[in-house]
Order: structure tokens, then C-alpha cells, then sequence
């Protein structure tokens, strides 16, 4: 390798996390620790009917009778529940009413982050939720949502406004008692975005919600419910990032999606969390349990994923094919670099007849990072004539990162067929030298070896954020060979 | 205009090993604006290592003399600048990237050499119309296009993917190895096609090649010999048909 490259290789290296940035605000954020005093103080400063306090204590008293889970492919620092801090809200009096009334600090953080939250800047035709810390910050295109009917919210806003429909449908596909971070998120969480689309609506834009945590030592604890009801679409993605902090930070949120007849959802994460440094030291743990319940006939729910941040990443986003003919598909890229962990994959439970299921599994790991794909196909009895069809392919570059599959099937009826590929392929050194005999440094070769290897999955975002995850796995990958 | 400015490729007193083997052993070659060169010589005698070590193949190490080309010291300079200042390798086996569309892979490349002089990306456009009647010109499909680099294309289409690229990045000097081996007589019409329409007073090819008929339609201004790592004979088109008659024996016996 001539001085040059290594020279523009070792200026990558250097090169920090993009959004490592903090913002100076004013915020009010509860002493650390948990119990039930907490609890209920978070639950009174969001002025919750008295289910949803029952329902967190209950979370919170079978959460207590839990151990911390401990995983054969993750290398974990054990966390100290009792030092995180539960609830953190930037100092404003009331939520509020319209963009001029929101801290110009705050929009200014959105802005750095390329997420415009002036609806006249914004992306044509995509509505977004901003969280911060614990808070949702705004909402845009409310009005226009409205005039379809689409409930496009904060969840805190739900529970005032909708508590009918939160009281139906929370912690049914994710039960607090589902796992341990299922449950502490059930006691604990502070906001995150609730959707219901009608009947026969067709969701007239893209919803987005960005998540950002600011504050040091606190945890993010959100839950995000989307109900689409018969006959109805919705497109939505979320996106998230952190600040460069030297401790590792706790993000272990909820995702229930639910399609009744004919309805659709698809669900996309652009997961960008702070990843740590090149030691491994700080970075969030991104612990996050997703599942969608198919439960009409003829439904659909689609995970796309793009995990490119996060110091360890565990996550299963799930699809329960209940209704007859219902699909689940799950797309994933899982990007890890230097001492990153990525533990993800999904879990396709056919009950229904006829259902069926796609998983299209991209790892790439880099440096000395380690990349797990885990996954389980499960056909039940009833649920004859089904099929699955899994892809896992894994990518390596250099010599020392590892990728991990372990694909499991349980099959309880005769008439249902799976079919299962994976790969396991390096960048090599002439795939290198034959894109630089074409003009193109390193870094960008990498970066188009790497969206090559993606292609089925980046294909499936919306157009507006394929670019972006483009991008952001170029990014990610800077200093991957070295 | 001084010689020196006439001369696009110089390469003196090369000595190139890999793994530790002395592949070539003190070659000297010098090809001028407009000129086309043609390296013939038996298998395993280093001519792709010679076409790779100019390219700046990590592999490669120079271990003696000197490569220069458009009067620029090649020793530390980078792969990817090599080719932008107008360096192109038309590769024996080109590699595959799955995945990543010709368009795409073809366009990163413009837009990099475009960079490279300070040019802004070119227009989606004018690229799409040059990048159809280039391909048509080769008689390549438009589903080929958006097809992955190479991922499963036969021989015939990668060779014509190699020169569909030199056409599009109009390079100073295009280094051809063995374009034509596994071609058949239409295919290397159109290679040659291709070639020709390239040729022009400022840009200058190495044709690497086993067989005469290609040499016979781009008609090569020298004709060199390769044995054991250097030149031992130069000569013009009669000498590839020569070459053609009695094989490589004859020379290598003289010699
Ligand atoms: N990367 C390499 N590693 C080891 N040996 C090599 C490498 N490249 C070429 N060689 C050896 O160098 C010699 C010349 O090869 P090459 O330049 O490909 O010849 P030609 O193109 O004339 O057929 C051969 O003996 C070949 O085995
Ligand atoms: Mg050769």
C-alpha cells in the first residue's frame, strides 16, 4: 500500500462520529435510580390514567423478579440499573403548541442532524416526530394527517387523547413478561410515537419519527404502537442518534406494530446511535425488542433495517403470521466496525394458513467487530401450506472480525416449505484494485463493494432514505481497512 | 512541443518481483502520443504483471529502474490517481462485484476522475446518453447495464464491458491485456471497432495479445517480443505474422 493511502486511510481513522455533538439546555432529569416512586412520578408529571400506572407497576414488580439476561455471543459490561437516570425532559413548561413555541436550541440540534423540522424545509411528503431525551419535541403535518384521519402522535399525546385505543392495543404483542428489557421498558418509559391509520386510509405520507438521547446518564425507554386497521397502509422509519460519551448509554425501547384485514405496515430503522470509539469505550447498548402481529387475514408487516451505530445491538424485530395468507418480511443490514457487537435477526411465527415470510440478512463486520445473525422460522399446525424463504449473507473485511449465523427451524406440519441460503464473502484485494484502476479511492470502492452486497435490502427503503443509508454505511465503514 | 512532452509512457530499466520471484528483469519500453503497441510472448512470460505493475498493483514490487508516464514519476503514486491522470488497464480476467449496477460502478468512476480536475459530478443526463451509444456501439444490451459489474457475464461480455469503460473514461493510455483471448470473430470486430475508434494523436494503446488476427485490424505501430521478463524482439505487423507462422521458439533459440 503506497504512503498515500495510507495517509488517507489514517485521516479517516481520525475522523469522529458525525453527530457526537451535546446540546446546552435547559432539561429536568430525575435523580438515577429505580422504584416505585419513580415510577409513579413519572407517571403523574405525564398526568396517566390510573390503568397505565397499574400496568407499569405491575412491569416493574415481575421486572424485579428477573436476572439480567446473559447472551453466548455478546461481551457485555454489566449494568448498573440503579446509576441510569429514568426520566429526562427538556425544562418547558407545557408541550408545545406550535414550532415557534418550541426552544429555537432544540430545533437547531434537529437541524445539524439534517432533520428540518420547519414544515416548509421538510422532505415533500414525509411527516416527522422528534424525540429528545425522554420527550417528544413536535410533530409535523398534523393538520394534514388529521383531514385523512391518521393518528400521527407522541405517546404521551395518545394517552391523553386516545386512551381507548392505548388501552386496547399496548403491551398486547409485546407482553411486559415477553423479556427482561420488554418489561423494564413497560415500568419505565417515558414517551415515543403512537400511529393509527383507519379503515381504508391510505397513509397520504411517510411518517418518521428521530429519536436523539442528549443527556449523560440517562437511559431511553420509548415504545412506539402502530395500529393499521382494515384495508390500510402506512410507510414508517425512524432514525437515531446520541452524543460521544465515554460511559455506555442504555436505549432499550418497545416496538408493537398490529394489521387487521388487508392492511399494511411498513416499518424501516435507520439506527445510527453513537457506536463508541476505536477502544470500544462508551456507546449506547441498544437493547430493543420489535414484533408485529399480523393478526388480520391477508395482512402485511415488512421490517427494513439498516444498523450501522451502537456499541452492541440486540434486536429480533418479529412478525406473528396469525391472519390466513398474512406475509412478514424482514430485510436487515447490520453494519459493525472496531469493537462493535450487532446480535440481531428475527423471528417468523406462522400460525395462520398459507402465511408467508422472506428474511433477507445482509452482516458486514469490519476491524476486530463481531456481526450475529440469529433467527427462528416457526410453522405451527395450523398453519399448512406455508412458506419461508431466508437469505444470510455475511461480508467480512480484513482478517479479524467474525460473523456468526445461527438459523433455527421448528416445523409442526408436513405441508409447509423453507428454504434457507447463506453466503460468507470477504472484499478482496483485486475487487479493491479493479475499482481503484477505475479512479476510485478506497474508501468510495468499499463503500460500492458494500452497497453492492446490500442491494436487496437498500432497494426497499423509501427512496428519500436509501440515499442517506447509502451514506451512512460509507460513513460507518471509514478506517474499516487499515 | 520537446520530446519529452511526445512521450506518454517510459519505463527504464524495470525489475518487478512478487512473493518473492523476479518476474520482469530490466525492461525498457517507450511508447509515444498516438503510437500502438503491441506485446506478444508465451505464457508465464510477465506481460500482465508488466500491464498491473504500471497500473500500481499492490502485489508488485519495483526492485529496479523507472516508470513514467505522461512525465510523472509513477513510484508513490496511488492506484486510483494513476488512472485519473489517464491511466486505463483493460484487465485478462476482470473482476466481479455482485450487487453494485454497471451504471452505478461506471458512473462512480466518471464522477471520480471528473473530481480528480476539479470537474462537478456529471448530469444523470448526459451520462445516460453517452453510456447507451457507447454500449450500443459495442453491441451491449441495455439489460446489461443494470446488471452487477461482470456478476455472471461470459468472457465476450466482459471484454466488452472492459472497452465499454475505456470508451466512457477516454483514457491517455490504454494498456489492453489480452482483450481478445476467448472472443469470437464478431466479438473482436467489435473490440477492435472499439480500439480504433479510440485511437486518436494525443492517446497511445498497449495491446496484449496471443493472436495476430486482432493486430491484423488495429494495425500496431511496433510489435514487441516478451520473454523471461523483458523485450528481446521489436518489430512491426509482419513480425506478429511471422510470429503467427512459427511461434515463439525460433526467437528464444536465437537468442
Ligand atoms: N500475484 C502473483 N503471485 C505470484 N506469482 C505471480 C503473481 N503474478 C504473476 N506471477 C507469476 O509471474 C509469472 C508471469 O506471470 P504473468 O505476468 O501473468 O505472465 P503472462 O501475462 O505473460 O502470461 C508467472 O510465472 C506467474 O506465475
Ligand atoms: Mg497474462
Amino acid at each position: 500500500m503506497t504512503t498515500q493511502q495510507n495517509k488517507e486511510i489514517n485521516e479517516f481513522l481520525d475522523k469522529n462520529y458525525e453527530f457526537g455533538f451535546t446540546t446546552e439546555i435547559d432539561s429536568e432529569t430525575l435523580p438515577p435510580g429505580i422504584n416505585e416512586d419513580v415510577i409513579r412520578i413519572i407517571s403523574s408529571k405525564k398526568n396517566e390514567p390510573e390503568f397505565l400506572l397499574n400496568w407499569r407497576l405491575k412491569a416493574f414488580a415481575y421486572w424485579k423478579t428477573l436476572k439480567t439476561p446473559e447472551w453466548s455471543q455478546l461481551n457485555i459490561n454489566p449494568i448498573d440499573y440503579q446509576s441510569i437516570s429514568y426520566f429526562s425532559q427538556p425544562k418547558q413548561t407545557n408541550a408545545p403548541k406550535s414550532l415557534d413555541e418550541v426552544d429555537p436550541k432544540l430545533l437547531e440540534t434537529y437541524e445539524k442532524l439534517g432533520i428540518p423540522l420547519h414544515e416548509r424545509a421538510q422532505l415533500a411528503g414525509v411527516a416527522v416526530d422528534a424525540v429528545f431525551d425522554s420527550v417528544s419535541v413536535i410533530t409535523t403535518f398534523k393538520d394534514k394527517l388529521a383531514e385523512a384521519g391518521v393518528i400521527f402522535c407522541s405517546f404521551s399525546e395518545a394517552v391523553q387523547d386516545h386512551p381507548q385505543l392505548i388501552k386496547k392495543y399496548l403491551g398486547k404483542v409485546v407482553p411486559y413478561r415477553d423479556n427482561f428489557f420488554a418489561a423494564l421498558n413497560a415500568a419505565v418509559f417515558s414517551d415515543g410515537t403512537f400511529v393509527y391509520i383507519p379503515k381504508g386510509v391510505r397513509c397520504p405520507m411517510e411518517l418518521s419519527t428521530y429519536f436523539r438521547i442528549n443527556e449523560a446518564k440517562t437511559g431511553q425507554f420509548e415504545r412506539t404502537l402502530i395500529i393499521a386497521d382494515e384495508d390500510s397502509y402506512v410507510s414508517y422509519l425512524e432514525g437515531c442518534t446520541a452524543p460521544m460519551r465515554d460511559e455506555n448509554q442504555l436505549h432499550a425501547a418497545v416496538v408493537e406494530l398490529i394489521t387487521l384485514n388487508n392492511a399494511e405496515i411498513k416499518y424501516s430503522t435507520v439506527q445510527n446511535w453513537y457506536p463508541g470509539d476505536e477502544q470500544g469505550r462508551g456507546g449506547i447498548y441498544n437493547f430493543v425488542t420489535k414484533r408485529g402481529d399480523c393478526r388480520g387475514n391477508n395482512s402485511k408487516i415488512s421490517w427494513t433495517q439498516i444498523e450501522t451505530g451502537s456499541a452492541i445491538t440486540w434486536k429480533y424485530p418479529s412478525c406473528i403470521l396469525r391472519g390466513e395468507n398474512s406475509k412478514g418480511e424482514f430485510h436487515s443490514i447490520a453494519l459493525t466496525n472496531n469493537l462493535q457487537q450487532a446480535d440481531t435477526g428475527t423471528k417468523m411465527i406462522h400460525l395462520g394458513k398459507n402465511t408467508k415470510s422472506k428474511i433477507i440478512s445482509k452482516g458486514i463486520s469490519a476491524k476486530q467487530s463481531q456481526n450475529t445473525y440469529r433467527g427462528l422460522v416457526s410453522m405451527a399446525k395450523g398453519a399448512s401450506d406455508s412458506r419461508n424463504y431466508t437469505q444470510c449473507d455475511s461480508l467480512l473485511i480484513g482478517n479479524k472480525s467474525g460473523a456468526h449465523t445461527f438459523p433455527s427451524i421448528n416445523v409442526k406440519n408436513s405441508t409447509s416449505v423453507l428454504e434457507h441460503e447463506a453466503t460468507t464473502s470477504k472484499i478482496s484485494d483485486d475487487q479493491l484494485f479493479y475499482c481503484q484502476q477505475r479512479g476510485i479511492n478506497e474508501e468510495d470502492a468499499i463503500g460500492l463493494i458494500v452497497s453492492g452486497f446490500c442491494k436487496e435490502v437498500l432497494r426497499e427503503l423509501p427512496m428519500e432514505f436509501a440515499v442517506e443509508a447509502r451514506a451512512l454505511l460509507q460513513v460507518n465503514l471509514e478506517g474499516a481497512i487499515g | 512541443m520537446s520530446i519529452e512532452d511526445k512521450i506518454i509512457l517510459k519505463i527504464r530499466d524495470l525489475s518487478v518481483s512478487t512473493d518473492g520471484n523476479q518476474i520482469l528483469n530490466g525492461l525498457n519500453l517507450t511508447v509515444k502520443k498516438g503510437e500502438t503497441h503491441a506485446i506478444m510472448g508465451p505464457n508465464g512470460s510477465g506481460k500482465s504483471t508488466l500491464a498491473k505493475t504500471v497500473a500500481g498493483h499492490p502485489d508488485y514490487l519495483i526492485t529496479s529502474g523507472k516508470i513514467k508516464f505522461l512525465n510523472k514519476d509513477l513510484s508513490s503514486m496511488s492506484v486510483n490517481e494513476r488512472s485519473n491522470l489517464g491511466l486505463f488497464l483493460g484487465f485478462q480476467y476482470p473482476i466481479e462485484i455482485p450487487g453494485l449496477s454497471n451504471t452505478a460502478f461506471l458512473k462512480a468512476a466518471i464522477n471520480a476522475q471528473r473530481k480528480f480536475y476539479d470537474l462537478e459530478d456529471i448530469s444523470a443526463h448526459d451520462f445516460l446518453l453517452q453510456l447507451k451509444s457507447t454500449a450500443d456501439q459495442l453491441g451491449l444490451d441495455q439489460s446489461f447495464l443494470s446488471r452487477g459489474v461482470n456478476e455472471g457475464f461470459s468472457g465476450g461480455e466482459k471484454k466488452r464491458n472492459e472497452i465499454m469503460q475505456m470508451l466512457m473514461l477516454n483514457p491517455k493510455l490504454s494498456i489492453l491485456d489480452e482483450t481478445d483471448s476467448g472472443l469470437d470473430i464478431d466479438s473482436m470486430k467489435v473490440v477492435a471497432r472499439g480500439v480504433n475508434s479510440s485511437r486518436s494523436e494525443d492517446s497511445s494503446t498497449i495491446i496484449i495479445t496471443h493472436y495476430e488476427r486482432l493486430l491484423n485490424y488495429l494495425v500496431p505501430d511496433y510489435v514487441h517480443v516478451f520473454f523471461d521478463g523483458k523485450i528481446i524482439k521489436t518489430g512491426n505487423l509482419e513480425l506478429a505474422n511471422e510470429l503467427e507462422k512459427k511461434g515463439y521458439e525460433w526467437l528464444i533459440q536465437k537468442k
